[in-house]
């Protein structure tokens, strides 16, 4: 019940100020269902694949998505995860809760500014 | 050609940034999508869900064999997004954007010294 409502907020976040889902999705899970820094990261990128996967598939029913934009960034990306998550696993759960603080605030100086 | 080797470049970063955090990227691949490839937002936007998929599919992938994910709360939290995003979009329209910018900012300032105060805390050996 408490995921839910989790989801539901980083959807409704989502939504309106067109940040992703998983800056919401991860404090969350590490702040209020207390879950540590590694699996809360893995579990929100689970989660955010699927909200990207009904979000992608809405727009192209409207024809607003670009394929081969989205391939010149998006396949690149995909080797970039897979070298981030095996740095994650090398980085201590504090340095990644305080690398991802410092990501946060950064995101609302820009948001504010 | 240089514009598509740059955002090549700003994908990879974008990717590192995802399997990192666990976040899907977009906040890299919007800018990216409208400053060097020349899209509209709107276009960045629902481009920037069709890049995620690859993204999030590889860093889920690793995750999977590092025994990080826990696929059901994944589950939960994607659904419960899923039908946020439905009732946001409803109520985007109806409210001043500009003042509810700042107030998530000043939330997200908020959660960011809540993080840090935890992180700091915690003896450096726990994981």
């Amino acid at each position: 019940m408490r995921l839910l409502l989790i989801g539901l907020v980083a959807g409704l976040f989502s939504a309106l100020f067109g940040v992703g889902g998983g800056i919401v999705i991860v404090p969350l899970l590490i702040l209020v269902a207390h879950f540590v820094e590694r699996p809360a990261m893995a579990t929100s990128l689970g989660a955010v694949g699927l909200i990207a996967l009904v979000g992608a598939f809405t727009y192209a029913l409207h024809g607003e998505v670009k394929p081969g934009a989205a391939a010149v960034v998006g396949l690149p990306a995909a080797f970039g995860a897979v070298f981030g998550t095996a740095l994650q696993q090398r980085l201590q759960g504090r340095t990644l809760s305080l690398a991802f603080a410092a990501l946060l605030a950064g995101i609302a100086v820009w948001l504010l500014i | 050609m240089w514009a598509l080797a740059l955002a090549a470049l700003l994908g990879v970063a974008a990717g590192v940034l995802s399997g990192l955090f666990g976040v899907g990227g977009g906040i890299l691949f919007v800018p990216t999508l409208t400053l060097v490839l020349g899209l509209t937002q709107l276009h960045a936007e629902a481009t920037s869900l069709l890049a995620i998929l690859p993204t999030a599919a590889a860093g889920v992938w690793r995750q999977r064999s590092y025994g990080n994910v826990r696929w059901r709360a994944a589950l939960v939290l994607g659904l419960g997004a899923i039908a946020g995003v439905e009732a946001g979009v409803q109520i985007a329209e109806s409210l001043p954007e500009h003042a509810l910018r700042r107030l998530f900012a000043l939330l997200m300032l908020g959660v960011a010294a809540q993080l840090a105060w935890r992180a700091l805390r915690k003896p450096p050996y726990a994981s």
